[in-house]
């Protein structure tokens, strides 16, 4: 009989388990990351319609964080908003609604721009605040021109962790210096995909034309 | 290390190593005669065996399918007999329970007739009693006296007066008579009409008599288990299936809409984005949960009302407790019809605000203004109206479904001896096949060594020349295999 318990107990339990497992697995947590420098501050009125676009599309369940890059971007007061939707499609509703009010805020910190772009350590920040979220599919958006500018003091040539993490470049202008010469446009992007890759990220996407965003989520 | 002799040149090589390996080869016939034919035997006695085992288990399968097959049969009969009975004992009790009530007043009716066809019995007046006297006076000779003739004048008289009167009393005890015959005409069309319908009852009877006659034929064929009641019990079987395998199938596609109804609301009450193993959503398999438990309240439903007979247990419970059972399974069903209302009115609900936000979202979304009023409410209505008769309608699927697990019974047990027949072939098949195969391969075999059996051949028949012998044929060799060969 008391075999019969344990084996019952034990056959809970790894359902329970089963259960938890696959509930992180479908999860999912985006982590926007907004460059607000100088050269990109005309792009935001795009980055509000991804943000609109994530928000129609993210599930009860779901975390979404929206940050800006600015000078020194490792700190969660760049983050303007977060949230993870509740349960309940009602609530989670209306905290799209509240999402969506506090992207105003956005704008508003946009307004100060930024001397220079730290996506590093942006994209150190995000890493840990989807590590942190223990979501199944975590993603990092970065919506900038993908050109790093830091002061001398910033440290960023450290080996970052992204695994598990894909990574989505977009709307990842051009420059004036890339117009003169694309292979500068081209070596960004490279050196970005090399060094993503190396930091373990599971998958690095340039997305530009941002209408075509259900190819990131939709799958 | 090359196997080529001559490396320049294969095709020489290879001869040479064959005209190295005969002699070895021929040395070696016999033993790889021997292991060949064992090997065959061995493979075609295994294989055969197995088709023989798997014809008696066949044979075994089909022996029982034919009992089950019998058995419904017998079950379905004795259904139908019952059913019949029962008609004829509503029909007596209805009609037959009254009879005597009939009866009392067809008699009454008959008296009444019989009194009134007394009554108009033409009784003739009595002769009266003063006839005698007229008869002797009638007997006095007309003398010419005057006073005699105005006698009879007078009693003439007197007499033709009486006649009138006696005529009159006539007429009218005949009018009295033919008023009483008007009288007996309803009378009469009344025991008409019962004799009518006393004879459409017992026609009624007569009619369920002849059903039971056949339904106790069959019966008595099944019983007897023909071959012929086998073949048709089983198309039988077979149509039930389809049908009822159909039917299913449509009750399954209304399970499937039920079940989109309410998968959405469903997440507001156990939690959006909640995943149980699989990848299934736990609102999905809670809206999945309440459909089976729908439908097991159906099938209990059903049972209860006698619809159904798969829980022999349900349908021995006494009235009073079946009865009860029976209300319990239509509340649950209806409180589950009632939850389905709601969670129609709360996707509804979802879905508005969901739409309500992402316009607000959409550059365009000022522009889309849909017009609100009764119409907008109509979609909402008629997913309620789905959300409660979907549930009582899925509880009819319990009488295809019975049918079905019992047709495929029978269907399955006849597929499955057809596909041990076919295994059983397909073995017998290849026993065949490997004793030949292993024939083929000691011919193959003296083929290739054929010259050292040609020499041996014309060396034999040298010495059996010398000695007056017939010479062995290399091919009596292969007798004794051919012999313990028991291809059949």
């Amino acid at each position: 009989m008391s075999r019969v318990v344990r084996l019952t107990f034990v056959l809970v339990a790894l359902i329970g388990l089963a259960a938890c497992g696959d509930k992180q697995a479908h999860q999912r947590a985006v982590y926007l990351l907004v460059d607000t420098s100088g050269t990109y501050a005309g792009e935001l009125d795009k980055a509000q319609r991804v943000i609109n676009y994530l928000l129609g599309t993210l599930n009860p369940g779901d975390t979404l964080a929206v940050a800006r890059v600015k000078s020194r971007s490792f700190s969660e007061k760049d983050i303007v908003a977060k949230t993870t939707f509740a349960k309940d499609p009602l609530q989670a509703n209306n905290q799209k609604h509240a999402f969506k009010a506090k992207m105003a805020l956005l704008k508003e910190a946009a307004k100060a721009g930024s001397a220079y772009t730290d996506i590093t350590g942006g994209m150190l920040q995000a890493a840990e605040f989807l590590n942190e979220t223990g979501a199944g599919r975590k993603t990092i958006l970065i919506f900038s021109d993908m050109q790093e500018e830091l002061d001398q003091k910033t440290i960023r040539d450290i080996p970052m962790n992204l695994t598990g993490i894909r990574v989505v470049a977009l709307n990842v202008t051009k420059l004036n210096t890339d117009n003169v010469d694309p292979r500068r446009y081209s070596g960004r992007i490279e050196f970005w995909e090399k060094r993503v890759r190396e930091a373990g990220a599971s998958e690095w996407r340039v997305i530009n034309d941002i209408e075509r965003l259900e190819r990131v989520f939709g799958g | 290390m090359s196997w080529m002799i001559l490396p320049e040149n294969p095709a020489l090589s290879a001869v040479l190593l064959f005209l190295i390996a005969l002699p070895f080869l021929y040395g070696a016939r016999r033993p790889v005669h021997d292991v060949v034919g064992s090997l065959a035997r061995a493979a075609s006695q295994a294989l055969r065996l197995g088709a023989h085992w798997l014809e008696r288990a066949a044979q075994t399968l089909r022996a029982r399918n034919r009992l089950v097959l019998l058995a419904q049969g017998r079950e379905e009969a004795t259904q139908a007999i019952e059913r019949e009975f029962e008609r004829v004992t509503g029909l007596v009790q209805r009609d037959l329970q009254g009879y005597p009530a009939l009866q009392r007043r067809l008699l009454d009716h008959i008296t009444r007739i019989e009194e009134d066809y007394a009554k108009c019995g033409e009784v003739p007046p009595p002769p009266p009693e003063w006839v005698r006297a007229v008869e002797t006076i009638a007997g006095i000779q007309n003398t010419g006296d005057g006073l005699a003739q105005k006698l009879l004048q007078d009693i003439g008289d007197s007499l033709d007066k009486i006649y009138a009167r006696v005529v009159a009393e006539y007429r009218r005890s005949s009018e009295a008579r033919h008023k009483i015959l008007g009288k007996f005409v309803p009378f009469g069309r009344a025991v008409n009409d019962t004799l009518t319908r006393v004879d459409r009852n017992i026609e009624g009877l007569r009619e369920s008599a002849a059903r039971i006659d056949a339904q106790m034929e069959r019966y008595e064929q099944i019983h007897s288990g023909s071959e012929q009641v086998e073949h048709t019990l089983t198309s039988s079987a077979g149509i039930q299936f389809a049908i009822s395998g159909l039917v299913l199938a449509v009750g399954f596609g209304g399970a499937f809409v039920n079940f989109w109804l309410i998968a959405r609301p469903m997440s507001a009450m156990v939690g959006g984005g909640e995943y149980i193993a699989g990848g299934l959503e736990a609102a999905q398999v809670a809206a999945l949960v309440i459909i089976l438990v729908e439908a097991t309240m159906g099938l209990f439903l059903m049972e209860t009302l006698r619809f159904t007979h798969l829980f022999p247990r349900i349908h021995n419970l006494n009235d009073r407790m079946r009865r009860r059972m029976m209300w319990a399974a239509f509340a649950i069903l209806f409180i589950l019809a009632g939850v389905e209302v709601a969670l129609a009115v709360m996707r509804d609900q979802i879905i508005a605000t969901d739409v309500a936000f992402k316009r607000g979202l959409s550059d365009a979304g000022t522009a889309a203004v849909v017009a609100e009023g009764w119409v907008m409410k109509i979609p909402v209505a008629g997913q309620m109206i789905l959300g409660f008769i979907l549930p009582f309608a899925l509880a009819f699927v319990a009488v295809p479904l019975e049918y079905f697990i019992f047709a495929a019974r029978t269907v399955f047990g006849a597929g499955l001896v057809l596909a041990i027949r076919t295994l059983g072939f397909v073995l017998r098949l290849g026993g065949n096949v490997a004793w030949h195969a292993g024939k083929t391969l000691r011919l193959l075999y003296d083929a290739i060594i054929f010259l050292p059996l040609l020499i041996e051949r014309a060396v034999l028949s040298q010495r059996a020349g010398a000695a007056g012998q017939i010479p062995r044929s290399v091919s009596a060799e292969t007798a004794p295999l051919r012999k313990t060969g028991t291809l059949s």
